[in-house]
C-alpha cells in the first residue's frame, strides 16, 4: 500500500497534458511588469526610479522587514515607468515597467550550466543566501523561505521535507523540473538540510509521476539522508499538513507550524531555486510555468521570466483558443481567474489552465440534500456545510467554534458538492471574518 | 478579446457527482425490490407502485406550481424515491384511494410543508406510511399471500407475516418452537416468499441494492450496519436469556421492514445525521427501538416508528456530535 493522508479527499481527473513537454525558454518579451509584491509579507521597498537602466539579476526592490522579500530585475533594460498593474490577486498593485534591451546580466551570476556539488557555505551563510536572492516558496503559497529556514529558539527541526507532490490537476512544472533538473534539485536539498541542521529529508512525489519517482530515486543514492516516497495519488496531498500526515503520520496540531512536528516543508522548485542562489549566486528571477487548456494548440512548460505578461505564455501556446472561456492562473482546484492577459508572471506562478467556456460557468445552484459528501471530501474533517451555514447567516462566533479558520481552501467540499453549493466562497467569507475578529479582540 | 472572460473563485472545476445522479442511482439500487415485489405480488405490486409514485410526482408539481409558485424540481427525482419507498412499504392489495391520501401525506405534508427537498425533518415515506398505518389499519394490515401473477388485486388471499405470527402466538401463550413451523423457512424469507409489504420480502434484491449504492458511493456503511448490527446484538442476547420466547436474530433480520428500513429509509440523506460517529449513534437507536417495539410493544413490527423517532434526534446529533477534527489538540486538564 502506497503511503497517503487518511482523512477525506478527492480524486480529481488529471488532465496533465504537458507531462511529456520539456521545459523551453520563453522568448523574452518586449517590456516586462515585475510586481513588487510576489511574495506573503510587506511588499518590498522599490530601490529604483524611472529612467534608470538595469541588468538581469539586479535588485530592484529590497526586502522590507522580516517576513518579505527581495525583488530582483528579470530582464536588462531602461525603467520607462513605475506604475500600478493588476495583477494575479485581482487588485492593482505597484510594478516596475521595463523595457527590454538585450539580454545583460549581473556578472556575478554563474551562467554555466555545470553542476556545482560541494556546498561551501556555512548554515546561516545559506539563509542569507536565500535572503538576498528573494527566494520565496515556489509550491504557491510563495512564503519567504529564509523564514522558514530560520528555526525559532526552543524548536527543534529534525526533518525536512520536499514536496514532489503536485496534486492539482493540470500543473506539471514541478514534474518537468524533477526529470530535467534531479541532480540540481538534489543539491539544493542537501543545502537545505545543511541550513537547517537536519540529517534526514524525505521527498514525496504522487504515484502519477513515476518517471520522476523512479529518477529522483536513482540520483538520490548519491546524496546522504536523501530517500523518494511515492504517494497514493489524492487531492490535497500538496498541502503542508497532509504531505507530513502521509509521510510521518503525524498530524499538525489546529493554528501551529510543521515545525511543531520537527519538520519543515520546501517544494521541489523551492529546493531548485535555493540550489541555484547558493551554487550558482542567481537571484530568483524565473521559473517554469506550465501554459495548458482542453482546447489549447501547443500545451506546454516554459521557463518564463517573472513581470512577463501572461498573454506570451499564451501566445507561445497557440494563442487563445476560440472557445476560452476563464483564464486560471495556478491549478484549478484553488488558481485564481485572471480578468485580462495582461497579469504578469510571478514567482508564484506555477501555471496557466485556459478553460473552455462550457467549463468555464458554475453548474446550477440546487438546495442541500445533507448527503454529507462535503464531511467526507473534508481533509481536515471540517464540515463544509455547516461552516457555509454559519457564514450566510453571519454567526461568525459559532464558525469559530467549529474551526473555521483551519480550513485551507483547498476546495474538496464545492468540488464533491452534488447540489453544486458554492461552499468554499462562503466559508471564506467567514474565514476572513473570523481572523478579522480575532486580530480586533487581540488588540483590545 | 472576443469572448468576455468568466471570474469565479476556486475551485474551477466540479465533480461529476449532482443531486439527479444519486436519486436516480437510489431508484436504480431499488429495481430488484421491485422487481421481486412484482415476482412474489404481481399485478397488486404493479398498482401499488405506479399509483404511489405518479401520485407523489403530481403532488409535488401541482404544489410547486399552484400554491408555493416556486420553480419546479420534480426532475431532481427525490419525488419518484418518495413514491418508490412508499410504496414498497404498503401491502399489495391496498385500495388505490389510500395510497393516493398516503402520498399527499408524503409529500404534502412531510416534504413540502417544510420547505421542499432538504428542509423535511423526517423522512417523507415513513411519514405517509404511518399516517396510513394509523389511519388504515385494517387495509394496511392485512397482507397478501404471495403467490405470482395469480395473485389478483383486491380480492387476494391474505395471511400474516412472520412478525405478526410470532406476536399473537406468543400473545396467546404458544411456544416459540411450534410458531416457528408456522413461520416461511430462512430460504423463503431470503428470497421473499412471504407476506408482507411488497418491498421488504426479499432480503436478496434489498442486499442486491445495497451493495450498488456502497459500490456507488451512494451510502456509507455506518447506518445499515449499526442498525442490523445492534439488532442482531440486541434479539441475540434475548434469545440467549429465553429461547422459548424470543426469536432468533436471523429471523428478527430477515422479517419484516429491517433490511428495507436499515439500507433505504433510514439512509435517506436529508432526515439521518452528518456525521460518521452520529451515524453510528443513529443506527443503533433504530436498531434498539425496533426491538424494542417488536418484542414489547403493541405493534409486531417497529422500524418505521424507530426510523421517525430517531429521525427527530438528527438535529441534536448534528449539533452536538462532532467529528474529530484533524490536529485537533488533546486538553491537557
Amino acid at each position: 500500500m502506497l503511503k497517503t493522508f487518511p482523512l477525506g479527499g478527492i480524486h480529481p481527473p488529471e488532465f496533465k497534458l504537458t507531462s511529456g513537454s520539456p521545459i523551453k525558454q520563453l522568448p523574452l518579451p518586449q517590456t516586462v511588469a515585475i510586481m513588487v509584491s510576489q511574495h506573503i509579507g510587506a511588499p518590498a521597498s522599490l530601490l529604483v526610479n524611472k529612467g534608470d537602466s538595469v541588468k538581469t539579476g539586479q535588485l530592484i526592490a529590497s526586502i522590507n522587514g522580516f517576513v518579505s522579500s527581495n525583488i530582483h530585475s528579470s530582464v536588462s533594460g531602461n525603467i520607462s515607468k513605475i506604475d500600478t498593474i493588476i495583477d494575479t490577486t485581482g487588485y492593482r498593485q505597484t510594478a516596475v515597467f521595463i523595457d527590454v534591451a538585450g539580454d545583460e546580466w549581473v556578472d556575478t551570476i554563474d551562467r554555466s550550466s555545470e553542476l556545482v556539488r560541494d556546498i561551501n557555505l556555512k548554515p546561516e551563510e545559506i539563509t542569507e543566501k536565500c535572503r538576498e536572492s528573494g527566494i520565496v516558496g515556489l509550491g504557491g503559497a510563495t512564503f519567504p523561505s529564509h523564514v522558514k529556514l530560520t528555526v525559532p529558539t526552543g524548536k527543534k527541526c529534525n526533518l525536512l521535507i520536499i514536496n514532489g507532490v503536485e496534486c492539482e490537476p493540470y500543473l506539471t512544472s514541478d514534474h518537468r523540473l524533477m526529470l530535467e533538473k534531479g541532480e540540481e534539485i538534489l543539491v539544493g536539498i542537501s543545502i537545505l538540510m545543511k541550513a537547517l541542521g537536519v540529517e534526514q529529508a524525505m521527498i514525496g512525489i504522487e504515484n502519477n509521476k513515476s518517471d520522476a519517482i523512479a529518477h529522483l530515486t536513482r540520483l538520490s543514492s548519491d546524496y546522504k539522508g536523501i530517500t523518494v516516497y511515492p504517494l497514493a495519488v489524492k487531492y490535497p496531498q500538496g498541502a503542508e499538513k497532509q504531505l507530513i500526515k502521509a509521510l510521518i503520520n503525524r498530524e499538525v496540531p489546529s493554528g501551529r507550524l510543521p515545525l511543531d512536528v520537527g519538520a519543515v516543508v520546501h517544494n521541489v522548485g523551492t529546493a531548485y531555486a535555493v540550489y541555484e542562489a547558493v551554487q550558482k549566486n542567481k537571484p530568483l528571477f524565473e521559473r517554469v510555468v506550465t501554459i495548458t487548456g482542453k482546447s489549447v494548440t501547443n500545451p506546454g512548460n516554459y521557463l518564463v521570466r517573472t513581470g512577463t505578461a501572461v498573454r506570451h505564455l499564451i501566445e507561445a501556446a497557440g494563442g487563445m483558443p476560440d472557445d476560452t472561456g476563464k483564464i486560471v492562473n495556478g491549478g484549478p482546484m484553488m488558481g485564481k481567474a485572471l480578468n485580462n492577459t495582461e497579469v504578469p508572471v510571478v514567482k508564484g506562478t506555477s501555471g496557466i489552465i485556459l478553460f473552455p467556456s462550457d467549463e468555464s460557468i458554475r453548474p446550477e445552484l440546487k438546495p442541500c440534500i445533507r448527503c454529507a459528501k462535503c464531511i467526507s471530501a473534508c481533509a481536515l474533517n471540517l464540515e463544509p456545510y455547516l461552516l457555509a451555514n454559519l457564514s450566510a447567516r453571519g454567526l461568525f462566533e459559532r464558525a469559530e467554534i467549529e474551526k473555521i479558520t483551519d480550513c485551507m481552501e483547498c476546495g474538496s467540499c464545492s468540488y464533491t458538492c452534488p447540489a453544486n453549493r458554492p461552499l468554499l466562497d462562503y466559508i471564506r467569507l467567514g474565514k476572513s471574518t473570523v481572523i478579522k475578529m480575532a486580530r480586533q479582540r487581540n488588540i483590545k | 478579446m472576443s469572448n468576455p472572460l468568466n471570474i469565479s473563485p476556486s475551485p474551477h472545476i466540479h465533480g461529476k457527482e449532482s443531486t439527479e445522479k444519486l436519486m436516480y442511482g437510489v431508484v436504480l439500487a431499488l429495481m430488484p425490490a421491485l422487481f421481486a415485489s412484482i415476482y412474489f405480488f404481481g399485478t397488486g405490486a404493479i398498482i401499488v407502485t405506479a399509483t404511489s409514485v405518479i401520485s407523489c410526482i403530481s403532488f409535488e408539481y401541482l404544489i410547486q406550481r399552484f400554491i408555493l409558485r416556486k420553480p419546479l424540481s420534480i426532475n431532481d427525482g427525490s419525488a419518484i424515491v418518495t413514491g418508490l419507498l412508499l410504496a414498497l412499504n404498503l401491502p399489495s392489495n391496498i385500495p388505490v384511494p389510500v395510497i393516493i391520501i398516503g402520498s399527499l401525506v408524503a409529500i404534502g405534508v412531510a416534504k413540502m410543508t417544510f420547505g421542499g427537498l432538504g428542509n423535511n425533518p423526517f423522512n417523507p415515506a415513513l411519514a405517509g406510511r404511518v399516517f396510513m398505518l394509523i389511519s388504515f389499519p385494517v387495509q394496511m394490515t392485512s397482507w397478501p399471500v404471495p403467490s405470482g401473477f395469480k395473485t389478483g388485486y383486491i380480492d387476494a388471499v391474505t395471511g400474516a407475516t412472520p412478525l405478526s405470527i410470532i406476536k399473537e402466538g406468543i400473545k396467546n401463550g404458544e411456544s416459540l418452537s411450534q410458531l416457528m413451523e408456522k413461520v416461511p423457512s430462512t430460504a423463503n424469507m431470503i428470497f421473499g416468499n412471504m407476506g408482507g409489504s411488497i418491498g421488504e420480502v426479499s432480503a436478496l434484491a434489498l442486499i442486491i441494492g445495497m451493495i450498488y449504492m456502497l459500490y456507488q458511493k451512494i451510502i456509507t456503511w455506518h447506518i445499515p450496519v449499526s442498525i442490523i448490527g445492534s439488532i442482531a446484538v440486541f434479539t441475540a442476547l434475548l434469545w440467549l436469556i429465553n429461547p422459548e420466547s424470543n426469536a432468533d436474530p436471523m429471523f428478527h433480520i430477515l422479517a419484516g421492514g429491517v433490511l428495507l428500513g436499515a439500507i433505504f429509509m433510514a439512509t435517506d440523506y436529508v432526515t439521518s445525521p452528518m456525521s460518521p460517529v452520529a451515524m453510528l449513534i443513529y443506527g443503533c437507536g433504530i436498531g434498539i427501538l425496533t426491538v424494542i417495539i417488536r418484542v414489547w410493544g403493541a405493534y409486531p413490527e417497529g422500524v418505521s416508528f424507530a426510523i421517525l423517532i430517531m429521525n427527530a434526534f438528527v438535529p441534536l446529533m448534528n449539533t452536538y456530535i462532532k467529528p474529530k477534527r484533524f490536529g485537533e489538540e488533546v486538553k491537557n486538564g
